[in-house]
């Protein structure tokens, strides 16, 4: 996925394969300029055409393309097949619309014969929004934060999608809300049996949440494996800092950051990309980019030098 | 603990008046800091914390309760003594950019500063602001350019030069990692205990992450709902809380190391 001019392009992502299962719960980590939500939205087709130019790769869901979907067909798409729940739950509820006008826009588009009020406060129930008499007539200025995303959470759930794609669902509540939110997305992905893609900085909630883990940097995936097998036995670099550089709860000792930053889109090295903040540099990694290397049978780093 | 605190606040009280009547924001809180000393301050959204920072910089008057910071009440002050008030006792926000002005180079920004609180003569700033940014782990060399050409961890470290540059003997760190990313964040909490320490100051953490006040502090308050409802040192307080407020958000915490002793991956 490119952006910019032809002559200048900028690389967001590069060359980024994964997969998701149905019914399985998987996370997207990395820093923020990794690329983790422009993965995201392209699985939707929401990144804006043609400024964003799609150099090269499929995207299947179902046995779909998703690359060649009409703009109508992308309509019952979206919603349907998958949904997304962001960050921020003010900026993805309309501000002049009841809940219940929101939640029925979904289901007259995708579920039509489900079109009903009952069906509005079930799913305000679903989403432990009890009161649903109430706030099935609530605007959203009206809710807490946290209401908000149970709101944003009912709307996606309405269309009944095969995939939900949560990126950073939690990041502005309160962190005892997001634990709620968090505990809701996972029994509401065990319930329905829909596939999750919590993307998240957070490597303790995707511990908590996804059975597989994708960790990304700069535009690339550099580690993929069991959740819990990559955050216990880490082997790229990148992912090893990333956990040197976490606050424990309960751990003393002196943290470690990277030294630099993400580079941006267009500044990339040449070789593997995190060479140059690497503390196992080689020479070979200016140059070559790495391919996967195994760790073991489920789990893979795109760094030769891992062991 | 034998001299007056830096920071003694005491029975502190302010209240609110909204459409639905008069809202408690703080009630009967009691908070000090002494010299050198590391506090981290940490509650939810609407807890007061950051009330609790107004009334401490002199922004807010509390309804009941003294305040002495630096051993001045800053609701009584003349105009000079507002001026050594100020220098006394600096603030670092969530958000650099907000505080950093975007038509100033970061070099005509700390200068200011220098020259507002007569602290060097004009030929002498260039060399002040060099050193200032040299502390904060910045090159020199980037002094004309603008704050929108800087990373949020750069940004972080010129509001902490320019927050240093008036030498306070507070600083009041309000989230200053949590918009930040999480390899920078430790090279920004490492840079605040490394300057923390060579000056000796008293720093007041307000923050949200239970683990950075972990990571940061000596002693920590717990607010909830306008009150302290518990405090003591930090690695007491989060591995022996008693108050069950305090239980609660740290089980909330989604901590790395819990998730990964659990044996039942995604449950």
């Amino acid at each position: 996925m490119h952006f910019g001019p032809p002559s200048a392009p900028i690389r967001a992502v590069n060359q980024v394969s994964f997969e998701v299962q149905r019914g399985e719960a998987v996370g997207l980590v990395g820093e923020s300029g990794c690329g983790k939500s422009l993965t995201a939205l392209s699985l939707g087709r929401l990144l804006p055409e043609p400024q964003a130019r799609w150099v090269g790769g499929r995207i299947r869901m179902d046995g779909h393309d998703v690359m060649s979907l009409s703009e109508s067909e992308l309509r019952r798409w979206r919603g349907r097949r998958l949904a997304y729940v962001f960050q921020e739950p003010s900026s993805a509820l309309n501000p002049v619309l009841t809940l219940e006008r929101q939640i029925r826009e979904v289901l007259r588009l995708h579920r039509p014969e489900a079109d009903t009020v009952e069906e509005v406060q079930r799913l305000l129930g679903r989403v432990g929004l009890t009161d649903g008499q109430r706030v099935r007539r609530s605007y959203p200025h009206q809710l807490s934060g946290g209401m908000q995303q149970r709101a944003v959470l009912a709307m996606a759930l309405a269309g009944q999608p095969d995939l939900l794609i949560a990126d950073e669902p939690t990041t502005a509540l309160d962190v005892t809300v997001q634990a709620q939110i968090m505990e809701l997305l996972s029994t509401l992905q065990r319930e329905t049996g829909m596939a999750l893609l919590l993307i998240t900085h957070n490597l303790g909630l995707v511990a908590r949440a996804t059975h597989r883990l994708y960790v990304m940097y700069a535009g690339r995936m550099v580690e993929q494996g069991p959740t819990l097998d990559v955050l216990r036995h880490p082997a790229h670099p990148y992912t090893r800092a990333l956990l040197r550089a976490v606050p424990r709860l309960r751990a003393g000792g002196v943290l470690e950051g990277i030294p630099g930053t993400v580079p941006h889109g267009s500044e990339r090295p040449t070789g593997c990309v995190f060479h140059p903040r690497c503390d196992r540099r080689r020479e070979a990694c200016t140059s070559v980019d790495p391919d996967w290397s195994a760790v073991n049978e489920h789990h893979q780093a795109r760094c030769p030098f891992w062991k | 603990m034998n001299s007056e605190p830096l920071i003694d606040l005491a029975h502190i009280s302010v209240a609110f008046r909204s459409p639905a009547g008069r809202v408690a924001a703080l009630q009967d809180v009691s908070l000090c800091v002494q010299a050198g000393e590391r506090v981290g301050l940490v509650g939810e959204s609407g807890s007061g914390k950051s009330t609790m920072a107004r009334v401490l910089l002199g922004l807010q008057k509390p309804d009941q309760g003294t305040v002495r910071v630096g051993g001045v009440n800053p609701f009584a002050l003349s105009a000079a003594q507002r001026k050594s008030f100020r220098r006394s006792i600096q603030l670092v926000f969530q958000d650099p950019y907000g505080s950093l002005n975007p038509r100033l180079t970061i070099g005509q920004a700390l200068s200011e500063v220098l020259a507002v609180h007569d602290l060097a003569a004009p030929e002498e700033r260039p060399d002040r602001v060099a050193a200032l940014l040299e502390q904060v782990g910045l090159n020199p060399a980037l002094a004309p350019r603008y704050p929108h050409e800087f990373s949020g961890g750069q940004r972080q470290r010129i509001a902490l030069a320019r927050a240093l540059a008036v030498e306070p003997r507070v600083l009041v760190a309000d989230e200053p990692v949590s918009a930040l990313d999480v390899s920078v964040q430790v090279q920004i909490l490492n840079l605040l205990a490394d300057l923390q320490r060579q000056r000796g100051l008293a720093l007041l953490l307000i923050a949200h992450d239970l683990a950075v006040v972990r990571y940061c502090c000596d002693r920590v308050y717990v607010m909830h709902q306008g009150q302290v409802v518990e405090q003591g040192p930090t690695a007491e307080v989060l591995d022996h809380p008693r108050h069950p407020y305090t239980a609660n958000l740290l089980a909330a915490v989604p901590d790395l190391d819990a998730a990964l002793a659990a044996v039942e991956p995604g449950s």
